[in-house]
């Protein structure tokens, strides 16, 4: 199918694409890689008066290093993520989840900021976004603001980027002692998670000291499991791991829908944590 | 309407279309570039699959049914159409899903075979396991992939022993009298329905 | 000229394909790439609901959108649109629902088309239709198939007073063909009754419907993305009452159909229509999600079914019982598709009582008909799921009860307990060869450890003999079982004069390489260079009668026929080459592409040298027509009856329930092979669909009938990652009932793989007390059976 009518407009700054946003009022929708937007406009599904593209801001696509931590920019793509040196040196978390989003097409265009904005409870990256501690530049008409990845996600597909304000980039601590792994479990290869499990642990001597778990599609959010971060915290055999991720579903609220019931959710996300942890080892 | 150009299979294009075209669309209804298909509506099926130039003109695969035309603007495209070489030789990967009977109706084909430059381009020598994650983008319903992979394969060992990389071969440059506009075809033996025409 | 000398060997070899070399450039002729001056684009507007009355529909606002040129509601064109056909009904007293293309005052099920655009361009009839306002009243839903048939249940056609479509019976007592199921299982020592459901499946075929019709000119002609052009052209001349020969009817290159392009649609009646009506050329293409929800859907069957066995295994008796969903309306052969399968419950097994019936339901949904295998792979599914549940209870292998009970390959010809004559076979032989390509015993072994060291992943081996009626079909049994159509198939060879041929066939390929199969055919047999022949086909013009492709027919018939025409050619030449060697005909021997005179190998006379003669005809023998062409229609004397041996070994995390595909063999018996390559690929796709319906693919529709699978992101077509590499071999009982010797091969691998991945999964989890799990077996139903088994 094809998409409903629209207006263009292909900003070279940030700042330019900020006035256009504020100028096109509420319906004007940004677009980054267009792999979640594209397929919704075809189906009918959104109808923005206008698509504001970030592609031409150059500066958009850096990754640069600053401090202990890397600044991903919004047009930085899934495919730039696996390639870029500086993000497989401090960030394999993020590479090991990328390399299950989508297919490879998709990585080529879609993008790593986009698919935080796009803030899809099933999408794998706001999960590993949680836990990695990242942090979101957001500009808008009133100037920049910096939302930690614990705050920006809202609601299913609502982020708080609010309709005139753009993602600029993504501020990621490098991982630096942290080990991190990502399990998804999807129905076919192509098909999107019907849950993911995002494990961080740091050790010391041989147990856990420190744990993070996220939640792909365990709420209309990406989740951290808190209870299980906390046992994790000092467990130093399988059978303490295990106990832990026993209690990953608690306080989630997974849908039950076509790909899964929610019981069947909770369940998987026990398995997938212990089995993500104990990768970790 | 929003003026674009657009250097498709080694021809440069300009045309105003309206910012709601999708690219494939364009390529077929505007530039008969008819070779790419459209296999679905939520970009699943790979089957427009084409090679386009990112910002910095690395060629890579992209589903063109989810890219605008607009945001092709000053890149390059190859299509399946573009892939053989100036006299009509085949490309590694074409040759090797009609050697291993990588295809039965077809439908798939031109974006699988696009797929399968970019997967090559990328990984001169996949595993089979490699193969098959490379064209998880890409949907058959014909060949149960197993021929597919095979010639994936196949065409692989080949590059690899001629000693060139995947890189498509340089596409015919201007199409001249007597061909269509620029699928490098004699034009008599193009049936006439497939040449686009203008709409009232 | 230079024609290259045909070594004669072309049959068996496996020659690429000749469709590549368009296939592979993006120089193909789908229908959406047909574009005619003057053109107009079509689009529809589909019903939202599963079902309601119209109360009001006004389409004049999509009038004054931008680039409209008309639109129209089923009340606008109710008395031109005709009613869609049903070919196949298979009762006196069927009820057989009118069916226009745009509804008129009711909607039946989500999708149904309501109103159509026509535009200057797609993108401008997408708007459009948009603005069209209806309104509906919604009537209440019927989905369950129990629930249509109990008293009182709401109706699909309220005029019709009954859900239920027609009950059609098979009974060997009654038919004379063997004993009464009844009285098998009240005797029986052992008696397994199981109910297996055949999920609702996509078809999927890769390439959109597509539709182009162009009324200029002195005929309409139609491209149309369809695997039935001549029944098409037929159909769509007596239902819009058109004259058939003002109707043509083209199908280009068609990407894929497995019998869901086995159909007259809405939307190429819709087309039709609407060329007629604006006398300029119109085109349609369906989007995925339309296709989804329109096109027709397949299986959705519940089946019941009383196994009769001795202690020892053998079989007595099967009772089966069928609901098989229709859908809103009956489909061009919808209600047939479970009466094919009706003869394959017995499957490869010699036992002697039957009994069929199956009753054929409406409900608010998407109409059902064939896809790949068409009541086939139900019935094999059936049959050999419950064979392993026999052999549990007796605790006997699967494989020895399956011995037990088939025929032996000394026993053929074999009638069987439905009276059809299986024509040749050798089951223990292609079993013995997938057991050995398979490992089978070590496999067993691995099975055990895993099941005594108590494995998070468990090991399961599944079995499936198989066999099939292929080859539709004698027309006289298509009469008998009250199909419109005749089971025949046309070849016409023309013979240039350079000595090219030309060869017209009434199949119609959309992936299956008749374009090479045919030329491997005539070279053999005229001696002429695989290159020097054309395979010319689904054009009603250039190839104006047929029958066209599906139920593993196009070879085994119309190669049949192709076969014969090229004998009449042969015969036709005699006279004239004798003349030219002035020599006796009597006395000339065809081989190699020359007569010569028998006895020496000098001198001889090519075709070519006959077709060059008959060009010329300045020197033929008194009273010989000038021309080598001939015509060939083959009406088969029998089905023909491939068969084979699948193995499946699985791999079932019990923690997450995800079931992987370890190894998978299939060995079977197609017959005679023309080309290896190609029946290599047919089986590929087929075990690839098989395995889809056992692990991947449901249609799912919500308590209010919408389709909660209307996207590829919901419908899941498994990928090249979610598939295994398959080991396929072959053994070969050729046909003994016409000359080339071949089965049959498009629909096998659908229907032996369902059933072996079912069963290894089941055989997996037995020792958890599973003894059976719904298709799809998706993680969540695997996980869920081993709670509720080990519960
Ligand atoms: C076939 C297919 C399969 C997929 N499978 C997966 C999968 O398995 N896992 C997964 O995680 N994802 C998957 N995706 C989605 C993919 O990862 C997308 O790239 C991602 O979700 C969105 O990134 P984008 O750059 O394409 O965003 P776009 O599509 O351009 O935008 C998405 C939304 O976010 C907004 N947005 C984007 N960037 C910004 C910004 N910088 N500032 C403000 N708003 C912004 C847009 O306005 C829009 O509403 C799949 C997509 C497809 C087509
Ligand atoms: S048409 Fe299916 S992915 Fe583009
Ligand atoms: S060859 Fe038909 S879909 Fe791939």
């Amino acid at each position: 199918m094809i998409p409903p009518s629209f207006d263009y407009a292909a900003p070279t700054t940030v700042d330019e694409a900020v006035g256009v946003l504020r100028d096109a009022g509420e319906d004007a929708k940004v677009i980054a890689g267009g792999q979640s937007l594209i397929p919704l406009l075809r189906l009918r599904f959104a109808a923005p008066s206008t698509l504001v593209d970030l592609g031409g801001i150059a500066e958009l696509r850096q990754v640069r290093e600053d401090g202990d931590a890397l600044v991903i920019g919004a047009m930085v793509t899934h495919a730039s993520v696996l390639r870029d040196p500086l993000i497989n040196e401090h960030l394999p978390l993020l590479v090991s989840a990328t390399e299950t989003v989508a297919d490879r097409q998709v990585r080529h265009r879609g993008t790593f900021a986009g698919s935080l904005a796009h803030a899809d409870p099933a999408g794998d990256l706001p999960a590993v976004a949680l836990v990695l501690g990242a942090s979101m530049e957001v500009v808008g008409p009133s100037g920049r603001r910096v939302v930690p990845a614990s705050e920006f996600f809202v609601d299913y597909l609502t982020s708080v980027v609010a309709p005139d304000e753009v993602l600029v980039a993504v501020r990621v601590p490098k991982q630096g002692s942290w080990v991190g792994a990502y399990e998804k479990f999807n129905r076919v290869a192509q098909g999107w998670a019907l849950v993911g499990v995002a494990a961080m642990v740091r050790r010391d001597n041989g147990s856990i000291a420190e744990a993070r778990v996220g939640l792909t599609n365990m709420g209309s959010t990406p989740l951290r499991a808190t209870a299980t971060e906390q046992a994790l915290a000092g467990a130093d055999s399988r059978e303490a791991i295990g106990a832990a991720a026993a209690r990953v579903a608690e306080g989630t609220r997974p849908s039950d829908d076509l790909l899964g019931s929610a019981d069947y959710r909770r369940h998987l996300a026990g398995v997938l944590t212990r089995r993500a942890v104990a990768s970790l080892s | 309407m929003t003026r674009v150009s657009i250097k498709v299979d080694g021809v440069e294009y300009e045309d105003d279309v309206e910012p709601r075209t999708l690219l494939v669309h364009h390529l077929r209804e505007r530039l008969g570039k008819v070779g790419t298909v459209v296999g679905c509506d939520t970009s699943n099926c790979g089957a427009c699959t084409v090679l386009m130039s990112d910002a910095d003109g690395h060629q890579q695969g992209v589903k063109s049914c989810a890219v605008l035309a607009v945001q092709a603007d000053d890149r390059e495209i190859t299509t399946i159409e573009g892939l053989s070489g100036p006299d009509n030789t085949l490309h590694p990967v074409q040759r090797a899903f009609h050697e291993a009977h990588g295809l039965q109706c077809g439908f798939c084909t031109p974006g699988m075979i696009m797929a399968a430059v970019d997967l090559l381009e990328e990984n001169s020598d996949p595993s089979e396991q490699e193969i098959r994650e490379g064209l998880e983008g890409n949907l058959c319903r014909c060949t149960g992939y197993q021929n597919i992979v095979r010639a994936v394969r196949a065409a692989s060992e080949e590059i690899r022993r001629s000693g060139g990389d995947a890189e498509p071969a340089a596409p015919s440059p201007l199409a001249g009298e007597g061909h269509t506009p620029d699928s490098g075809l004699p034009r008599q033996s193009v049936p006439d329905e497939t040449i686009p025409q203008p709409v009232p | 000229m230079t024609i290259t000398e045909s070594p004669g060997t072309e049959i068996g070899s496996p020659r690429r394909r000749k469709e590549d070399a368009r296939l592979i450039t993006g120089r193909t002729t789908w229908t959406e790439n047909v574009t005619l001056p003057g053109m107009l684009h079509l689009a529809i507007l589909r019903s939202p609901m599963a079902h309601a009355r119209i109360t009001s529909i006004d389409v004049s606002p999509a009038l004054e959108t931008k680039g409209v040129v008309a639109a129209f509601s089923g009340r606008d064109v109710a008395d031109v649109q005709g009613s869609l056909p049903c070919a196949w009904p298979v009762t006196e007293d069927m009820v057989h629902p009118d069916r226009p293309p745009i509804a008129v005052d009711e909607v039946r099920f989500m999708g149904e088309a309501v109103a159509v655009v026509a535009a200057r361009s797609r993108a401008a009839a997408l708007d459009a239709i948009a603005a069209i306002e209806v309104d509906y009243e919604a009537l209440p839903v019927v989905l369950d198939m129990e629930q249509a048939i109990a008293e009182g249940a709401d109706l699909v056609h309220a005029d019709k007073g009954t859900n239920k479509g027609y009950t059609w019976v098979f009974d060997s007592a009654e038919a004379g063909t063997g004993g009464d199921a009844g009285a098998a299982i009240d005797d029986a020592e052992v008696v397994i009754r199981r109910r297996y459901v055949q999920q609702r499946l996509i078809p999927a075929f890769m390439e959109p419907r597509s539709v182009v019709v162009d009324p200029t000119g002195d005929v309409y002609t139609m491209w149309s993305a369809t695997q039935i052009p001549h029944i098409l052209r037929f159909l769509l001349a007596v239902v819009t009452g058109t004259p058939e020969h003002k109707v043509r009817v083209i199908a280009p290159d068609v990407g894929g159909g497995f019998g869901g392009k086995l159909q007259v649609t809405p939307e190429e009646l819709i087309a039709f229509i609407a060329a007629k009506r604006l006398g300029k050329p119109v085109k349609y293409t369906e989007s995925r999600s339309e296709s989804l929800v329109s096109a027709h859907h397949g299986r959705d069957v519940i089946q019941d079914l009383e196994l009769a066995a001795r202690r020892d295994g053998t079989v007595t008796g099967l009772r089966v019982k069928l609901l098989a969903n229709m859908g809103a309306y009956m489909g061009l052969v919808g209600p047939g598709v479970p009466i094919l399968g009706a003869f394959m419950y017995n499957a490869i097994y010699k036992f002697p009582a039957y009994r069929f019936e199956c009753s054929g339901i409406f409900t608010n949904t998407t109409i059902t008909d064939a896809y790949r295998g068409a009541g086939r792979p139900e019935a094999t599914y059936a049959i050999e799921r419950i064979m392993d549940e026999l052999a549990v209870e007796l605790g006997l292998d699967p494989l020895e009860v399956r011995e037990r009970n088939w025929i032996n390959a000394d026993e053929f010809p074999f009638t069987t307990v439905c009276g059809l004559a299986y024509d040749s076979g050798d089951y223990a032989k292609a079993t013995d060869r997938a057991k050995e390509l398979f490992g089978y015993d070590e496999l067993r072994q691995e099975q055990q450890a895993r099941r005594d060291t108590g494995d998070s992943v468990q090991l399961g081996i599944g079995i499936s003999t198989y066999t099939e009626m292929c080859g539709l079909a004698p027309s006289r049994v298509l009469g008998a079982l009250r199909y419109g159509a005749g089971g025949w198939e046309t070849a016409s060879v023309r013979m240039l004069p350079t000595g090219r041929v030309e060869v017209v066939t009434g199949t119609s390929p959309h992936g299956q390489g008749h374009e090479t199969a045919w030329s491997q055919i005539v070279a053999d047999q005229l001696g002429v260079g695989f290159d020097d022949i054309e395979v010319l086909h689904g054009d009603t013009r250039t190839s104006y009668k047929g029958l066209d492709t599906y139920g593993s027919r196009s070879l085994a018939v119309g190669g049949v026929a192709l076969y014969n025409a090229c004998q009449k050619v042969i015969d036709k030449a005699k006279p004239i080459a004798a003349h030219m060697l002035e020599c006796d005909p009597a006395d000339l021997e065809f081989t190699g592409g020359q007569f010569r005179v028998r006895g020496n190998p000098d001198g001889g006379r090519t075709l070519a040298d006959c077709a060059l003669a008959v060009f010329a005809a300045h020197d033929l023998p008194d009273g010989i027509e000038p021309t080598l062409d001939a015509d060939a229609v083959y009406d088969p004397v029998n089905f023909s009856f491939p068969h084979g041996t699948h193995l499946c070994a699985t791999e079932v995390d019990t923690e997450t329930g995800r079931v992987t595909i370890r190894k998978y063999v299939a060995v079977d018996d197609i017959g005679k092979v023309i080309n290896p390559l190609i029946v290599e690929g047919q089986v590929h796709g087929g075990i690839a669909q098989g395995i889809a319906q056992a692990l991947f693919e449901e249609a799912v529709y919500d308590a209010d009938g919408n389709l909660m699978t209307g996207t590829f992101v919901d419908y899941t077509l498994p990928t090249a990652a979610d598939l295994p590499t398959l080991v396929t071999d072959r053994t070969e009982s050729p046909a003994p009932d016409h000359p080339l010797g071949t089965k049959g091969v498009g629909e096998a691998g659908t229907i032996a793989s369902t059933p072996a991945v079912v069963n290894a999964i089941v055989d997996a989890l037995r020792p958890m007390g599973v003894n059976d799990i719904a298709m799809p077996c998706t993680p969540e139903r695997v996980w869920r059976a081993i709670q509720g088994g080990a519960a």
